[in-house]
């Protein structure tokens, strides 16, 4: 018998599973298809300011930086603003994303550009989200071309641009919206929920920024997108 | 590991007598019990999403076979592969293959305590694979050959100085007169040394807390990232998880979020809480290119159905060896078993039978915090106390013990002989307490009390004086 019968079949024997069968497989078959909601607490179910204004208060309490911008063709000002005022190497990574492809990146003379996955050697990197929470202050970024993961855990700064339109009450609202965005395709390979810039305690319980992800986590939020 | 529960006693003294645990305990008590309350009393709806979490994962548990079906045909849908582990040994031995198969010398590590309980690390060491423990509390422990005290801060026992000394042994390639004074300074170190790691190593192994049954996700949750540069760096990512972390679907997983990260470490969200759904697609520029789950029974499926089923409902926060008085006083070595505190006084003997571990639900002062805190309301004492009812049946416990219980229950049953005895013990010992009102020595407990005063009797018994309490109210209302 393989392994796997054999687990199985010691659940099913100590479930004492069979005659229901039939009634627990539909209960099983219901909550996947339902996926219900369960208990989402109302702290993000807030008018569209005040739920932006809740995201980013509560990015900043996890240590986060927030700037808006309104649109993206401001976007490239942003991110060379933030790296001179880090005194940061005037060069970022980002992937193929669209949004960010279309921001006039040509304007901003002296910073250099590396598209694609990172290697390591990189500063900073810009990823965009696909949805910003409100009630945890929490970026969700998904992999693929348009934003690799590897973006977004090896340069030691994070810049992160979020649609405001994109920011949401509650993670709840994030999988409704992927699972609409994704159709029949599935979850792309990762999805990354970030709160705050990397951290640890692990040395006396006392809280370090940079553990082994990004020291610092910037999060730009384009206002009228 | 090799269990020394049998020597729990003599551990613990050693612990107690132990200045650099005594020390470090002391951040147990100060740092998480306050966060944790902290961020609950921000969230009005915490206890009811404790009530919903408790009730996704009893559900998971009566329809386990049918979750883990599921689970394995998106997997596979993924394009992962699903390899099923009975035992410990079976896992270890799935894992070496697929090391093999990947041409590994190196192995990057997240945090994950099914490995500890498999014994994984000298399992791939005895066969030339070097493990590499990449979460900073594991990676300290690693090089001081330790295993974790605590199940979400492995080096909890471990103090700065100590961390520096270890640091300063093991990282030669480094200026012997660095500072590294501050914790800091020492972060900055293990992140050196360890980025190298990722980048040299050929496959990445992590645990999971949870395994998404809709969609064939393997999620992990963490605070520094190396979870996510250990499976998105190598070329294979293997995640190792036992079977009962299972849930339904997305939904499912955000409600029982809302009660980890506050549990464990008193954050909102943990920084990276990263789902994780078969290898590197198509137009992927980076990831693994492959994508195994090896899932452990090891004792599991003959929980279900138990008094002990409820335990399988743990998502491993840690809260409850946070709150308890017995790990503040001798911290998770003690135990000598892997999952350490009120968790592991109920797990460990499920996995190990209760013979090599009756040490365990012993060592408790049943004063009830861990149910108390913990999210997935699991009644930690009860079980403790079933646990203790086997040990009885089977004869486990000493002699001595045995005897007294049995003076216990000769005048428990008889309740006159019961009061009798009582109405003339409770004011001799009052007598014998004194003007202080404590006893310092009594015959057949010294055990009790060289470690403290019993407090005496005020003299009169409590049904003296409720039937005193009973006949004034008959009086009054006449």
């Amino acid at each position: 018998m393989s392994a796997r019968d054999a687990i199985l079949g010691k659940v099913r024997r100590s479930l004492a599973a069979g005659a229901e069968d039939a009634q627990r497989r539909s209960a099983v078959a219901a909550r996947l298809s339902d996926h219900p909601r369960g208990v989402v607490p109302k702290r993000g179910h807030l008018p569209k300011d005040e739920r932006i204004a809740l995201f980013e208060e509560q990015a900043v309490k996890a240590n986060a930086t927030v700037a808006h911008v309104a649109g993206y063709g401001d976007l490239p000002e942003a991110v060379s603003s933030f790296l001179r005022d880090k005194n940061l190497p005037a060069a970022v990574r980002m992937g193929a994303d669209p949004r960010l492809a279309s921001a006039p990146w040509a304007g901003q003379k002296t910073l250099e550009i590396h598209h694609g996955a990172s290697d390591g050697e990189d500063a900073s990197g810009v990823s965009h989200a696909f949805a910003g929470i409100a009630e945890t202050g929490t970026l969700a970024l998904t992999s693929g071309q348009d934003n690799p993961t590897t973006v977004n855990f090896l340069p030691e700064n994070h810049i992160v641009v979020v649609a405001a339109s994109d920011v949401l009450p509650d993670l709840e609202t994030v999988w409704q919206n992927l699972r609409a965005a994704r159709g029949t395709t599935g979850m792309p390979r990762t999805v990354n929920l970030v709160t705050g810039p990397s951290r640890s305690g692990d040395i006396e319980q006392v809280l370090l920024l940079g553990a082994h992800g990004p020291r610092a986590l910037h999060i730009v939020i384009v206002d009228e997108a | 590991m090799q269990l020394t529960t049998d020597r729990f006693k003599q551990n613990a003294a050693e612990a107690l007598a132990d200045a650099n645990i005594q020390r470090a305990m002391r951040n147990v008590e100060g740092g998480f019990i306050d966060k944790r309350v902290a961020a609950i009393s921000r969230l009005p709806e915490f206890d009811a999403l404790r009530d919903n979490a408790r009730d996704i994962k009893n559900h998971v548990l009566t329809n386990l076979d049918l979750y883990l079906e599921t689970y394995e045909r998106n997997v596979t849908a993924a394009g992962g592969k699903v390899h099923w582990a009975e035992t410990g040994d079976d896992a270890c031995a799935a894992i070496l293959e697929i090391c093999r198969k990947a041409g590994a010398r190196i192995v990057t590590k997240g945090k994950s305590m099914v490995t500890e309980e498999i014994g994984l690390n000298d399992y791939l060491a005895k066969r030339d694979i070097t493990p590499v423990e990449t979460d900073l509390g594991e990676y300290i422990i690693q090089l001081r050959g330790e295993h974790p005290s605590h199940i979400i801060a492995p080096a909890v026992h471990v103090n700065r100085d100590q961390v520096e000394s270890d640091f300063r042994r093991v990282h030669t390639q480094f200026d012997p007169n660095r500072d590294l004074t501050e914790p800091v300074s020492l972060l900055g170190e293990a992140r050196e040394v360890l980025r190298q790691k990722y980048f040299e190593a050929d496959v990445g192994i992590t645990g999971a807390n949870f395994l998404v049954a809709e969609t064939g996700t393997s999620v992990i949750v963490t605070n520094e990232g190396n979870g996510d540069l250990t499976q998105t760096l190598g070329k294979v990512h293997i995640v190792v998880a036992s079977i009962e972390k299972i849930v339904p679907t997305l939904e499912d997983t955000a409600q029982i979020l809302r009660v980890l990260a506050r549990s464990a470490t008193g954050q909102d969200m943990s920084v990276y809480t990263t789902f994780s759904t078969g290898p590197r697609r198509p137009d992927d520029p980076d990831g693994p290119t492959e994508y195994h789950v090896v899932l452990l029974d090891n004792g599991r499926s003959s929980m279900l159905g138990t008094e002990y089923q409820e335990m399988l409902r743990c998502i491993r926060c840690g809260a409850c060896m946070n709150h308890c008085p017995v790990y503040h006083a001798i911290g998770g070595h003690a135990y000598g078993s892997v999952y350490p505190g009120p968790m592991g006084a109920v797990l460990t003997p499920s996995l190990n039978g209760i013979e090599k571990t009756g040490q365990l639900p012993n060592a408790s002062t049943f004063c009830g915090r861990c149910e108390e805190v913990c999210p997935m309301r699991i009644p930690l004492p009860k079980m403790m106390r079933h646990w203790r009812e086997r040990e009885f049946e089977r004869h486990l416990e000493p002699q001595s013990a045995r005897y007294g219980l049995g003076v216990w229950a000769f005048f428990a049953r008889r309740p006159k002989l019961y009061r009798r005895a009582v109405s003339f013990a409770a004011p001799l010992l009052a007598r014998l307490g004194g003007s202080k009102h404590r006893l310092a020595s009594l015959p057949l407990a010294g055990g009790w009390t060289r470690y403290r005063d019993l407090p005496a009797p005020e003299g009169r018994t409590f049904l003296d004086q409720w039937s005193e309490r009973q006949a004034k109210a008959a009086r009054r209302a006449k």
